[in-house]
């Protein structure tokens, strides 16, 4: 595991908007004076007739976008989750999902792995308020390979989408031939009977490590795949509920509003379980090295093992 | 103007005005004074100067409006009936449960460009589809009608940052100076002014217009029509409530509807506003 390649999927969203944009003339980008960080700036070096810096004004930008999918055009609107989905929360629910315009949101720098730059920056409600606006698609993806099928997938789809990228670079795993990336269809990537591990983005990969560790004392931990918050793949969900009898959810996202509150609700509706949260408590964050951060904040396998030992007692 | 040309879009003003009236007490709601003082620049936009066709209200070609200040959708909905959009009977239904007349613009309606109504956000959308037109080297223009009140909102000097930096000549934003919001004068409540100072000093060429004279009207449109470089703002100098003899220049009517017996007398004042002219 240690030889895996490691990308970050805020890097992974720069590489495939500029190849996408080579075959779609209506991919226009927009960015926040955040270019060098979104890794938009691949995209603007390769087209930059076509990416438009609104400065340091996200409100304005959201605006934008959606007078240009107004138009036609297939607008990225590419900022830090921080202020695409908080400080601009109000306009993307107003100007891009009311009039259900096909605005794709490029949030990266998501979660507590952000870093150094502290709370301030390190954005762990954005998939809460993205989720509660009607119409609006939600993805979390967990590699560089998914992040870039689900930008193809965003693409594919007539409608606002909103799209959560991480600013570590982060292990790929997704590199296999039977890889399928669906928008609103959960992937299993370990059958266990004796608890489920539901995980999105960064996560997916902590919960897998997880599994593997459980396995060897004896715990099949089946390890699910979320990578699309909204829509929910409530089937699949509701299949392992009853499969398992007991759900883990994992997420670099407070434990409010986000994926284990998506599963709580699906599941209070078909097949009540218990749903244990592992995600950021109703807090924020710190500066510190993001990947230590995680550690601290219980988002690594360890903690998922911890927790789903717990459980099973 | 000619003449002729002039009496017509009086008398589309006089209409757009009964139909703001017939709207509002209907949904015993609505905002009728902003919608009063914009009742020429709606006419004028929709009868003489915008290049649009309502049997083909998707027209890619098409000149756009956005009404970034929403509230005053009673005009807006008017205008499009009086235009042939939609039936002008509808209007009665503004703001009932399956109307597609909501109380704020809405994309849904038939030639509704944009939704509208949480202040500051339409001049955004307006810059988009400016740029949109930049962008295809289309030759349309965008439209964008502002409360003065409405200029307070942040967002709207971020957009007129960036449609002066991406040279958007493309786009006229119409400020709709009528010095009153709902707690009272915008120089009392916190002042926006200087008003053409701060777009000037934004980088937009500024026109200042009589709401309420097609001649002055004109005038400053083709003034617009001949910037080059820049973004257009045009400031209106209008009165609140215009035409209602009762409800202009008072602030109480900025949010609130007529009863039966203001409506009669607001629709007897038009009514033989629009005699005279009919003539």
């Amino acid at each position: 595991m240690s030889d895996t390649v490691k990308i970050a999927t805020r890097e992974s969203y720069g590489n495939i908007i500029t190849e996408l944009a080579a075959e779609n003339p209506d991919i226009i980008v927009l960015d926040a004076d955040l270019a060098a960080a979104t890794k938009t700036g691949i995209f603007k070096k390769a087209y930059p007739e076509r990416f438009f810096d609104c400065g340091i004004a996200e409100a304005n930008m959201m605006g934008v976008a959606a007078g240009l999918a107004a138009c036609g055009k297939i607008p990225f609107a590419s900022s830090f989750a921080m202020f695409a989905a908080g400080r601009a929360y109000e306009i993307v629910r107003n100007s891009i999902g009311y009039p259900g315009l096909n605005v794709k949101i490029g949030a990266t720098h998501a979660g507590v792995s952000v870093g150094e730059d502290g709370a301030t920056h390190q954005c762990c409600e954005d998939i809460a308020l993205m989720r509660t606006i009607p119409g609006m698609t939600v993805i979390n993806p967990a590699d560089d390979i998914e992040a870039k099928a689900a930008v193809k997938a965003a693409i594919k789809l007539n409608g606002p989408v909103y799209m959560r990228f991480g600013r570590l670079a982060t292990p790929v795993f997704n590199n296999n031939e039977d890889y399928k990336f669906e928008i609103g269809k959960g992937i299993t990537l370990r059958d266990g009977g004796d608890i489920t591990i539901i995980a999105t983005g960064l996560m997916v990969w902590e919960a897998l490590k997880a599994s593997d560790e459980l396995k060897k004392e004896g715990i099949n931990a089946g390890v699910i795949n979320i990578h699309t918050i909204k829509p929910l793949d409530k089937e699949l969900i509701c299949k392992a509920a009853e499969k398992t009898g007991m759900l883990v959810t994992v997420e670099e996202h407070s434990v409010i509003g986000g994926l284990g509150s998506a599963v709580a609700e699906a599941v209070t509706e078909c097949r009540p379980v218990p749903v244990i949260k592992i995600g950021v408590n109703d807090e924020y964050g710190y500066s510190g090295p993001g990947a230590e951060l995680l550690k601290k904040f219980g988002l690594c396998s360890e903690n998922i093992v911890e927790k789903v030992k717990k459980a099973l007692k | 103007m000619d003449s002729e040309k002039k009496k017509l879009l009086q008398i589309n003003a006089c209409k757009i005005r009964k139909g703001i009236i017939e709207g509002t007490y209907n949904a015993k709601s609505g905002h009728p004074g902003g919608s009063l003082s914009i009742a020429e620049l709606m006419a004028y936009l929709y009868f003489e100067k915008m290049n649009i066709d309502p049997e083909n209200p998707e027209d890619a070609d098409r000149d756009r409006f956005v009404l970034s200040k929403g509230h005053c959708a009673p005009a807006l909905y008017a205008a499009l009936a009086l235009r042939g959009y939609f039936p002008e009977n509808e209007l009665k239904s503004l703001r009932h449960i399956g109307s597609p007349l909501q109380g704020h613009p809405c994309i849904n309606i038939k030639g509704v460009d944009m939704s509208s109504g949480s202040l500051g956000q339409g001049i955004s959308a307006a810059c988009g589809m400016a740029l949109a037109g930049k962008i295809d080297n289309k030759t349309y223009k965008v439209y964008t009608v502002l409360g003065d009140g409405e200029i307070e909102e942040g967002q709207v000097w971020e957009a007129a940052m960036f449609a002066a930096h991406n040279k958007l000549d493309n786009l006229v934003a119409v400020v709709d100076n009528n010095g009153l919001q709902i707690d009272g004068k915008i120089t009392e409540v916190c002042s926006p002014e200087p008003i053409t100072d701060k777009f000037e000093a934004f980088g937009w060429h500024v026109i200042t217009m009589d709401a309420h004279d097609f001649d002055d009207i004109e005038r400053a449109f083709n003034e617009a029509d001949t910037v080059k470089g820049m973004p257009v703002a045009i400031i209106q100098k209008s009165i609140k409530g215009k035409d209602v003899s009762f409800m202009e220049n008072q602030v109480s009517w900025h949010g609130s509807a007529p009863n039966k017996e203001q409506y009669e007398q607001a629709m007897s004042e038009l009514e033989e506003q629009l005699k005279k002219l009919e003539g």
